[in-house]
């Protein structure tokens, strides 16, 4: 122990500077502020530049980290960049929202010994500064094809794919429901976790490379699968996520004062309504706040609802800490905001006033038995333990299924029992010709970095229907 | 950018009509589909439900009443402003078959919903009974083109001021008390469906309403327009809007549209000291 102490105080990981917990809990400004250029290069210097690098076999869309990190620690910011963008289209994205933990810092050399080398922080950093004072100058980009393919949903699935394509040649439109791009990005993960500016900014590198962007179109409703093809479109990508909200079906869940995570968090986010009255869409602003729920989404709107002014918030989970699917950084940043882990408790009843408004939920204290279906231990309810909780707003934060407006319209596409688009695992490939899927419409709620990497492999395969052949 | 190419104001200027360009929706649009619309960058998604479409003109025509900040914002644009996003169809187009009589019963701007399920329902050939209904003449919308989309027209008002003087209601049981009656399609203000499912239930007689309770997406995303429907939960943007009258929770669903009353009149009110301000 002693000298992984001092090996770790001789090489120390660069802190990324953060807003203080009690300022950032009232404020929607990002958390992290942002490494300098100086400490940049520091934390690329601890980059051991391995001939055979774990960290990229972490990575979902196989960046070559020890690549980038070697342009930067030299000072080539735009080569670096140059290097991001060839495997990832999102690196100011990637490098806020994944979990890096479990993905390629969980695998980097360095950490074996003392704390892995902060990759998401210096991709984070690369993207930055091409944002703030790069030239602006595109990728490369191959000859014109003459081939047309849409892409439904402008989540992180359906970018990686019209990024991949677009810089392949082919002719690419993108087609969003809401009335802004960039799906979760925009509508799910909250602005001081990931800045909407930067979003707009990754969809106008897009748009720049000559994606189109039509929002607006329900595809399903506004046209169909069908029509996209028999107007001319060569090839047709679905990555329209996982947007069906979970509820726990108990009594009183539909009180005034309880909402959807996915309901919240668009209102918040895309709405931007906590800027309510100077924007029209309101917000229900609880005293007293619980969260249903214990993923990232959960720890998001959980934060939100601090920084709407709550005085109290409580996640709610039926399960003990060891279990929370949340990563620890989100966990970690939620409870230094103030916010309560009320753990091994399960709600059983919403209980309202005579207005038809929340007051308070009664629930059960669970304890753990064996393992599940999901590897986690099952919950069991501790008879007679019921307890009242009072709260005047609830957000159920506990999973989401499959959309079925699409699907429904597109009796082509094979479904799996969950409502799920059954593609190929390898490529993205659904039953109908022409069509791929990926992202949590196929796997179910996941991460962005998977939704990336299952378009990167329906890209690659879409090429080679567009170029060889079904 | 959404342009209006028309726009009428209606029930004393209370009601107003824009009719706007949006060729995509126009041609996929059937009777009993809604629209959601965003004035601007900071505007509210609003659904409504649409009173007409023109495919060949690639328009569709809302009417709406000016209740709150959105609508008032709406209620300011003029022939050839637009609204910044309009999208849709949404919902699931009524259900139109040949069932013999029918009647429909409209109330407030819940007319201008019913006017193209009324038409359709005539146009397949059922014998269409059609009441409607507003608080006194000036605030009655649609009579003539009520009249053209039914076989028989008969006007309510509250005060008497016109037709019919009392509610929509009376009408209908009079009409039920005829016999034969097959189906009843209601779209007003809740406690009036409600009022009008009440009633056809003890005529055993089958009765659609189209709800709108409040939404964001319109995609099934989000749930805020959960009603219940005969004990089950459903989302009215994807399951509905229209639903069996007789298994509709009323009470829960007016709650539910008072979720916020506060917030909305305090907007509203500030929206309109500046406008009138300026």
């Amino acid at each position: 122990m002693a000298e992984k102490a001092a090996k770790n105080t001789k090489n120390p990981r660069i802190a990324m500077p953060e807003q203080e917990p009690k300022v950032r809990a009232r404020n929607f400004l990002e958390v992290p502020t942002g490494y300098t250029v100086k400490m940049a290069q520091e934390e690329a210097a601890r980059c051991l530049q391995c001939k055979k690098p774990a960290c990229v076999q972490g990575c979902p869309v196989g960046v070559d980290i020890p690549g980038f990190i070697d342009l930067l620690s030299q000072g080539d910011m735009t080569g670096a960049i140059r290097n991001l963008w060839s495997k990832n289209a999102l690196p100011a994205v990637c490098g806020r929202v994944c979990p890096q933990e479990s993905q390629c810092e969980g695998l980097c050399i360095v950490g074996r010994k003392g704390e892995p080398v902060a990759i998401g922080n210096l991709e984070r950093f690369c993207a930055d500064y091409e944002r703030e004072n790069g030239t602006g100058e595109l990728p490369p980009k191959a000859e014109p094809t003459g081939k047309k393919v849409a892409v439904v949903g402008s989540g992180p699935s359906g970018l990686t794919v019209a990024g991949d394509l677009i810089v392949k040649g082919h002719d690419v439109t993108i087609f969003e429901a809401f009335h802004k791009p960039g799906g979760v990005l925009v509508y799910g993960i909250p602005e001081f976790r990931l800045p909407k500016a930067i979003v707009a900014q990754e969809v106008n590198f897009l748009e720049r490379l000559g994606v189109k962007v039509e929002c607006n179109a329900v595809v399903g409703k506004t046209v169909s699968i069908q029509e996209l093809l028999d107007e001319g479109f060569d090839a047709v990508y679905i990555g329209v996520g996982a947007g069906l909200p979970r509820f726990m079906n108990i009594p009183g869940e539909n009180l005034v004062g309880i909402l959807s995570a996915n309901e919240y968090l668009t209102r918040a986010n895309l709405m931007k309504a906590y800027e309510y009255p100077k924007v029209d869409t309101p917000i229900p602003k609880g005293k007293n706040v619980t969260v249903l729920g214990a993923g990232n989404v959960a720890m998001d709107a959980a934060r939100t609802a601090m920084r709407l002014g709550a005085e109290k918030v409580r996640v709610v989970y039926r399960r003990s800490r060891e279990e929370m699917p949340a990563r620890a950084a989100e966990i970690h940043h939620a409870e230094e905001e103030g916010i309560e882990l009320f753990l091994l408790t399960n709600p059983t009843k919403y209980i309202g006033d005579e207005n038809g408004r929340l007051t308070g939920m009664e629930c059960l204290k669970m304890e753990l038995g064996e393992p599940d279906a999901s590897g986690r231990r099952r919950p069991v309810a501790i008879e007679g333990s019921e307890f009242h909780l009072e709260t005047d707003l609830c957000i159920v934060a506990v999973g989401s299924g499959a959309n079925p407006l699409l699907t429904a319209e597109t009796p082509d596409i094979k479904l799996n029992r969950w409502g799920n688009i059954d593609a190929d695992e390898a490529n993205g490939k659904t039953t109908m010709r022409g069509v791929w899927a990926g992202g949590d419409i196929v796997t179910g709620a996941a991460t962005v970095i998977l939704a990336m990497g299952a378009g990167r492999a329906a890209a690659n395969s879409m090429h080679d229907y567009l170029t060889l052949g079904w | 950018m959404f342009k209006i190419v028309r726009r009428e104001e209606m029930a004393e200027g209370t009601v107003i009509l824009n009719e706007i360009e949006a060729p995509l929706i126009a041609k996929k649009a059937k009777p009993g589909q809604f629209v959601i619309l965003k004035a601007n960058e900071e505007g509210e998604r609003i659904p409504l439900t649409m009173a007409d479409t023109d495919p060949e003109k690639g328009t569709i025509t809302i009417i709406y009443m000016v209740v709150g900040k959105s609508t008032a914002i709406f209620r300011d644009l003029k022939v050839g402003d637009g609204y910044q996003d309009v999208i849709g169809p949404l919902g699931k187009a009524t259900h139109i078959e040949k069932v013999g009589k029918v009647i429909c019963v409209g109330g407030g701007t819940g007319v201008a919903v019913l006017h193209p399920i009324t038409r359709a329902l005539k146009e397949i050939g059922n014998d269409v009974t059609c009441i409607i209904g507003a608080r006194n003449k000036g605030l009655l919308i649609m009579e003539e083109q009520m009249k053209d989309a039914s076989n028989d027209l008969r006007v309510c008002t509250d005060d008497g001021s016109y037709g019919h003087h009392g509610f929509v209601t009376e009408v209908m049981k009079e009409v039920l008390e005829g016999g034969d009656v097959k189906l009843v399609v209601a779209i007003g203000p809740v406690p009036m469906m409600k009022a009008v499912s009440n009633i056809t239930k003890d005529y055993d007689v089958p009765t659609m309403v189209s709800l709108n309770p409040i939404m964001v997406d319109g995609t099934g995303m989000c749930g805020g327009c959960r009603v219940t429907i005969g004990g089950e939960t459903k989302f009215a943007c994807v399951d509905g809007p229209e639903f069996d009258g007789h298994k509709v929770d009323y009470d829960e669903l007016m709650l539910r549209l008072r979720a916020y009353q506060e917030e909305e009149k305090k907007c509203h009110d500030e929206y309109c000291t500046i406008r009138d301000a300026n």
